[in-house]
């Protein structure tokens, strides 16, 4: 199964790479991560999203829990948490013709935002779930896209609680 | 006070206490062999190569409790010692590996004998520091030994670039006498809501076995263990790293269990309903085939690390904490019940262990002219009264040393478990024997791995370590050999070794003493004369049944009921 871990960890220089190492030494997968200071500089806060059978999050979760950088953890997909999650994309597309107002119609349909334009291209900003982000793209043929940046999925709890050291 | 970097790092040893450094000097770290030079307060060990360093440390941490500090240079100081640091994770051994690094301002250059000591080690320690500055020097230096120390124990590298340990850079010094760490907070209190509901499995239980390890030993619970196992009169045993914790001579002590463990103490793990395990970690070498893992057991699992728990085999009452913690709290617990086990089904339980033991899977043929491995370690007990400290190399030799030198006490028995390292011996003997100066202290070894630290001899020389080396020497890499007579139909590819020098000579120009025996009669002799020798290192080749095997041994991809035993073990 999928899950959605956040992670507040001490922004030390090394603190990434023990993460990201602990996965491929341990052959976890990670489908996404994004990283980024908190309002608190000497602190980073981390979404990960990764997939396995309830054994192998277990492992994953106290393995993370273990490195010392690691302040807290919380995996947003067991029982009794609900969560919010967001995946922003920037994706260019040829955009030439009729075409033009073809892409503006679906980009308001997603409630995407055309933030830069050319005579034969736009480039789109779109926020939502994975699935939203992925329906978009698949809105599209092949050759019309041109690039596609992702930021990985950012998650966060529903309510009151929160992750804090 | 006001001090340079390469003071801070003397005068903090200093005032952690530090008794010995081992360690080999260069470029990156010129500063602070000079600092230590002059202040002459820790003793440092001069190795001969860095590998030996850290084993060295090494040993001594796991002899006497304390936490191991080694000091690197930069580059190719840092990499010999990367082998010693993996063996200290893997056995979750408490150090300190202090390494030179290029100055901060060419960090990723590739300057001269600059490696990415932190990402090299990453993966092998239970935590690194790059010091930045100086003024964070004495911080990181307490939570290194802090974080090595605590919780689950292990090693941890402190990179220091040259420029902090400037000596014309001088800053205020204090000792921080503790510290605390928002990101670091082993939990060592067990839940007693768990340890109640353990305590009810424990009183129900009818065919329960104690499996214990090395936890027992990191947590100085040897004598929590013991009252608590003679309380409940339940059978016990130990994995290869706890050996001693639980005296041997016992007779509640079944032996080791696993791979090359007792019939008696796999046949009671396989046949159990109530597992208690204790600070040990469900090795494969223990489990076996996991499907055929105690199959009708509650498994109980006591350790001071969560991810340790269920990692290989799902437990019933996982109980995180301290093993001696959550022990004497079940102590409590007894006393309070007072004990309501249930004695008949343990004195049943014990009968059928009884005909487990009676297959007597130890034995082997005492009579042969050639010696026999077993018959070595047999009379090294009895010479040296089971009171050695025994460090082991890796392969028939350490099995042979575990089996048959009967551990009493922990910390007795030194040996390379998790990563199982040859060349871990002689260097560890060192640090044992630095830790106790005035015990006896023996190294069990065969003529392959002491190959791989043999310059130690040197140290041993330099600061009057009188080890005794038995070196069990097959002309094979017995270990490799024998899992190719079972597994490659006997075709022995590269287990054979050509060119082996002449121990007595080579330990001579070394300027120790040397001997050779080869026969079975000669060899308690040879012994009492080596240990007679109090103040020399005595190396004694014993040439020993060539294609001697390991038994009883449980095959890989097997269940543990399934061991094979000696096959001339019914003729002895
Ligand atoms: C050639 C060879 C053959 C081998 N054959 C065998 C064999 O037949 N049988 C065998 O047993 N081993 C054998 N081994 C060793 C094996 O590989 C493992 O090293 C060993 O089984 C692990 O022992 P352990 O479970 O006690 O764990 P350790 O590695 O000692 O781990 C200790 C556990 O205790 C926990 N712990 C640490 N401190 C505390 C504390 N204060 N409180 C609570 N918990 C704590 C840790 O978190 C960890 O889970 C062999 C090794 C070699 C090289
Ligand atoms: C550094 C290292 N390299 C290789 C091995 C694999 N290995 C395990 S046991 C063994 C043979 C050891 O030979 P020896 O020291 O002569 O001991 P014996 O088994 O003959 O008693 C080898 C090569 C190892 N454990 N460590
Ligand atoms: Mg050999």
């Amino acid at each position: 199964m999928r899950h959605i871990i956040s992670i507040l960890l001490e922004n030390e220089s090394g603190a990434l790479s023990r993460v990201a190492g602990l996965f491929s030494a341990r052959a976890y997968n990670i489908e996404s991560l994004t990283v980024a200071p908190t309002e608190d500089p000497t602190l980073s806060r981390m979404t990960l999203v990764t997939r396995g059978s309830d054994e192998i999050i277990e492992q994953i979760t106290k393995q993370l829990n273990k490195l010392v950088d690691v302040v807290k953890l919380n995996d947003l997909n067991v029982h009794g948490v609900h969560h919010i999650e967001r995946e922003m994309m920037l994706i260019k597309v040829k955009a030439t013709g009729s075409k033009r107002d073809e892409i503006m119609r679906l980009t308001t349909i997603f409630r995407g935002n055309v933030i830069d334009v050319t005579p034969n291209s736009y480039t789109i900003e779109l926020t939502g779930t994975s699935d939203k982000l992925d329906a978009f793209v698949g809105a599209f043929e092949c050759d019309t896209i041109l690039e596609t940046v992702r930021s990985g999925v950012m998650g966060i709890a529903r309510g009151n609680s929160a992750l804090h050291a | 006070m006001e001090l340079s970097g390469s003071e801070i790092i003397a005068q903090f040893l200093k005032d952690e206490g530090v008794e010995y450094l081992f360690g080999y000097p260069g470029g990156a770290v010129l500063h602070i062999y000079d600092a230590l030079f002059q202040a002459d307060e820790v003793k440092h060990i001069l190795v001969r190569h860095e590998q030996a360093a850290v084993h060295a440390a090494d040993g001594y941490a796991r002899s006497s409790g304390k936490t191991g500090v080694a000091l690197v240079t930069s580059g190719p100081g840092m990499t010999n010692a990367v082998t010693g640091i993996a063996t200290a994770y893997l056995d979750s051994i408490p150090l300190v590996v202090l390494t030179g690094q290029v100055p901060t301002a060419v960090i990723g250059s590739d300057a001269f004998q600059e490696v990415d000591s932190v990402g090299i080690s990453r993966p092998c320690v239970k935590h690194n520091f790059l010091v930045k500055d100086v003024k964070d020097l004495a911080e990181t230096l307490k939570k290194a030994f802090y974080v090595a120390s605590t919780g689950r124990p292990g090693p941890v590298v402190v990179d220091i670039p040259k420029d902090i340990t400037d000596p014309n850079i001088k800053i205020p010094y204090t000792y921080q006498a503790s510290i605390s760490m928002r990101s670091y907070n082993p939990v060592i209190k067990g839940h007693q809501y768990q340890i109640k509901k353990a305590m009810e499995l424990i009183l129900r239980a009818r065919h329960p076995v104690f499996y214990t390890g090395g936890g027992v030993v990191l947590s100085n619970a040897s004598q929590s263990l013991r009252t608590l196992v003679q309380r409940l009169g339940f059978p016990i045993t130990s994995t290869l790293m706890g050996l001693g914790a639980y005296p041997a001579s016992d007779d509640q002590w079944l032996g080791m269990l696993g791979m090359h463990g007792t019939y008696e103490a796999n046949m009671a793990m396989h046949e159990t309903d109530v597992l208690i395990a204790v600070g040990a970690r469900f090795d494969d070498r223990i489990t076996g085939h996991l499907e055929h893992f105690c199959p009708n057991a509650k498994i109980i699992h006591i350790d001071i690390d969560p991810s340790s728990i269920s990692k290989n085999v799902k437990v019933d009452v996982p109980i995180v904490g301290d093993v001696d913690d959550v022990l004497t709290s079940m102590l409590k617990l007894l006393k309070e019940d007072q004990d309501n086990t249930d004695k008949e089904a343990i004195k049943d339980w014990w009968k059928k262990i009884k005909q487990w033991r009676k297959k007597n899977c130890l034995k082997y043929n005492k009579k042969t002219k050639v010696i026999k491995p077993q018959y070595v370690i047999e009379k090294l007990h009895e010479v040296t009264k089971g009171e050695a400290y025994i460090s082991s190399d890796v392969g028939q030799h350490q099995m042979f040393a575990a089996q048959y030198y009967k551990f009493d006490k922990p910390r007795q028995w030194i040996n390379s478990g998790g990563l199982g390292t040859m060349g871990f011996g002689l260097p560890a003997a060192m640090g044992v024997q630095l830790a106790h100066l005035d015990k006896t202290v023996a190294c069990v070894t065969g003529e392959g791995s002491i190959q791989m630290n043999i310059q130690e001899l040197a140290t041993c020389l330099q600061y009057q370590l009188p080890i005794k080396i038995i070196n069990l020497n097959n002309r094979y890499l017995g270990m490799v050999r024998q899992w190719q007579e079972f597994f490659y139909e006997g075709r022995y590819a590269m287990s054979y070794m050509d060119s082996i020098p002449d121990f007595v000579k080579l330990a001579e120009s070394y300027g120790h003493v040397g001997m050779q025996v080869d026969q079975t009669s000669d060899v308690e002799d040879a012994l009492k004369e080596a240990f007679a020798m109090k103040d020399k290192l005595v190396f004694i080749d014993f040439i020993t049944n060539r294609e001697e095997n390991v038994y009883p041994m449980i095959a890989a991809g097997k269940g543990q009921h399934e061991m094979e035993l000696a096959p001339d073990s019914e003729l002895v």
